[in-house]
């Protein structure tokens, strides 16, 4: 699973363009006997693994947040727009730009030439260009062009024993698990979702969820860990290294109260760490599956990660060996039965 | 209407997405004239009285009210909140509230050295159950529990205020109507959920339902206050026809049914625009491949506080409205 997650986290799939993503897990579940993948109009990867039982599915999604080209300056620079991303974690980051990845960087003025005034501001993307070395407009626009995707060019690293380093674990780590969970046989009629467009509004769901017309949905997730020094009381959210977090209620979803003990309780029987997600912002793809059609039961298990949304966050191994051990367990032991 | 049933149904708990008791209550009062009384996936819990025109109309009324989840306890005991629906977080301090268990407790903001309660915000604002430790407040609440504004019913003449009167005196009114109409149509009698979190629990009903017509029922703004926003609408006038909210634009043949309805029987309405604020009507007018959706309302003062107040008499309106609707056998059509 570690191997996945780090070819995952090492591709580019801005929203809207997770084909290098979706292509990857295609060959990965290739030699899978009994799973049978299509692509929906949308670009969802929808895995059907059939089965008797209720309809039960797993869902992750593929895109991760980064930026788009919206064209060239006379200068050569290249301006771009974005969504769900902090202009302050771009600056001075290394990038990758359209389908053939050039290497560029995000520039701003350097510290000497700054005023007492231009320290304390904060630039935004609107400031902000990316540098791919072209002479000028003509000569950028020979390498990229208008609606090349940018993402962020962050290597994958294991740190110490029990960390890793990498960009789009929000939702990487969720593809990674559910890549490893279709290996499984479960007693139901099982669906693993990788949809695309999560970051920019849960676009993909809405399709996924009203042809797959499940019973029942698991998300998996990459969510914000803030345990930082100053923070106190709930602002964290989720700790890392405390286990994997389920979900109560977020902007988009409130879980019933059966899934909460459903997710809880298996967690608590199979001895596996976790805790609450303490926090109501943020949304995932568990709100437009939730009330698709006539509505359906959902439940999110996250995995904490460290400044996502960012060009590196950093993960917990045992957490998201956590996150894979309570989703098998809940599928194994047929817990979805017990929201129906 | 009975001021028992309307107690009874204002009184009882349900933050959206915690609607259970809610729904107990409110089935007692529609069992009887349904003939058969479900819950869906969602929570809605749906009474469907048969008809014999094989068209059917659905009435939308939220079960749910704004509250408080309890998202951490401090090691004071001191539960940390966020806000469930458009909880105001200076209205909601040093308020008493209650969770589904029946523990009680009261709200305050930290961060009191350094300012009034006027610039409290929600991050501050904590339930204080009585608890010394977290050991003993883990005792009584959970993560992820609820609690609600503690409802107060307070007569003032034909007037009357409360909380959840946003949209529980809607669930009784359909409650009434049940009792009360006429219809040769199938009614689905829908008291939602998770209305107050953004309208989710309308739509999957309607899915399931795919009713000819959905008329749902809501609080409004008013505009008799002391300078207030401009709006047309005041207490006591009637019941208020909804032209469009945030969510939805009426369909000019839902108005025109619900107001020939009301001119018939001679029932006061107003017109109501509502500038800020959605309801279940726009969710379920775009179910499946569209749904003809109107709303009647009922003026409310001081919506999303303890003291919702409103108009006995629109109330009473809004019954014989809905009733009249009902009764009519030519349903609006495109």
């Amino acid at each position: 699973m570690l191997r996945r997650l780090e070819e995952l986290s090492n591709l580019i799939g801005v929203s809207g363009d997770e084909g290098r993503v979706r292509r990857y897990i295609k060959a990965e579940l290739a030699n899978i006997d009994g799973l049978d993948m299509k692509t929906d109009a949308m670009g969802n990867l929808i895995v059907h693994k059939a089965g008797k039982g209720p309809k039960v599915m797993v869902a992750a999604h593929m895109d991760e947040v980064g930026m788009i080209v919206i064209g060239a300056l006379d200068n050569g620079l290249i301006a771009y727009g974005q969504r769900g991303i902090d202009s302050r974690v771009v600056v001075s980051k290394r990038v990758l730009v359209g389908d053939e990845m050039i290497e560029g960087v995000i520039g701003a003025k350097a510290i000497h030439l700054q005023t007492a005034a231009d320290r304390k501001t904060v630039l935004g993307h609107s400031e902000l260009f990316v540098d791919i070395g072209a002479k000028d407009k003509d000569d950028a626009l020979k390498y990229v062009k208008p609606g090349d995707r940018i993402g962020f060019a962050t290597k994958f690293k294991r740190l110490g024993e029990k960390r890793v380093l990498g960009k789009a674990l929000d939702d990487r780590v969720g593809c990674a698990i559910l890549m490893q969970l279709l290996a499984n046989d479960y007693e139901c009629d099982f669906y693993g979702v990788f949809t695309v467009q999560e970051e920019v509004g849960l676009r993909g769901m809405y399709a996924a969820a009203y042809s797959v017309a499940p019973d029942v949905v698991i998300v998996l997730e990459g969510t914000t860990a803030n345990d930082m020094p100053e923070v106190k009381n709930v602002g964290f959210v989720t700790k890392m290294s405390h286990g994997l977090a389920i979900s109560f209620m977020d902007n988009a979803t409130i879980v019933s109260p059966d899934m909460f003990k459903a997710l809880t309780e298996t967690a608590n029987t199979a001895g596996i760490k976790w805790q609450p997600r303490q926090g109501t912002t943020g949304a995932n793809d568990q709100g437009p599956a939730q009330r698709m059609r006539a509505g359906c039961k959902t439940g999110c298990i996250s995995v904490p990660c460290r400044y996502i949304h960012s060009p590196a966050s950093i993960a917990d191994i045992d957490d998201i060996m956590g996150a894979y051990a309570l989703a098998d367990a809940f599928l194994k032991n047929k817990k979805f039965n017990e929201v129906l | 209407m009975d001021t028992t049933m309307i107690k009874n149904i204002l009184g009882a708990y349900g933050p959206s997405g915690r609607e259970d008791k809610a729904a107990e209550t409110i089935k007692q009062y529609v069992a009887p004239y349904a003939d058969e009384v479900y819950r869906d996936t969602m929570g809605n819990l749906i009474a469907h009285k048969r008809g014999t025109s094989g068209k059917k109309i659905m009435l939308s009324a939220h079960m749910d009210q704004i509250g408080f989840i309890v998202v951490a306890i401090d090691e004071k005991g001191f539960l940390r909140v966020a806000r469930v629906g458009g909880v105001n977080p200076i209205i909601a301090t040093a308020r008493e509230v209650v969770f589904e268990n029946g523990i009680k407790g009261v709200t305050y903001f930290e961060n009191t050295a350094k300012h009034g309660v006027n610039e409290a915000t929600f991050n501050e604002l904590y339930i204080d159950i009585g608890c010394a430790s977290r050991e003993e407040a883990e005792k009584k609440v959970a993560i992820g529990d609820m609690a609600v504004y503690v409802t107060n019913y307070v007569e003032l003449g034909e007037r009357a205020a409360c909380g959840a009167m946003d949209d529980r005196i809607c669930c009784a009114i359909v409650a009434e109507a049940m009792k009360e109409m006429k219809s040769e149509h199938d009614v689905y009698a829908v008291f939602t959920v998770q209305e107050e979190v953004g309208c989710r629990g309308g739509s999957p009903a309607a899915y399931a339902i795919e009713p000819d017509l959905n008329i749902s029922l809501d609080v409004t703004g008013v505009g008799d206050i002391p300078e207030c926003s401009r709006m047309a609408v005041s207490l006591g006038c009637g019941p208020t026809v909804k032209v469009m909210d945030s969510s939805v634009i009426v369909p000019p043949v839902v108005r025109a049914f619900i107001e020939a309805a009301a001119e018939e029987d001679g029932i006061p309405y107003q017109r109501e625009v509502l500038r800020a604020g959605g309801t279940d009507t726009g969710a379920i007018q775009r179910t499946r491949g569209g749904i003809l959706s109107g709303c009647i309302s009922v003026p409310t003062r001081y919506i999303h506080t303890p003291v919702e107040t409103v108009d006995m008499k629109d109330v009473d309106n809004a019954v014989k409205l809905l009733c009249a609707c009902l009764k009519r056998k030519e349903l609006p059509r495109r």
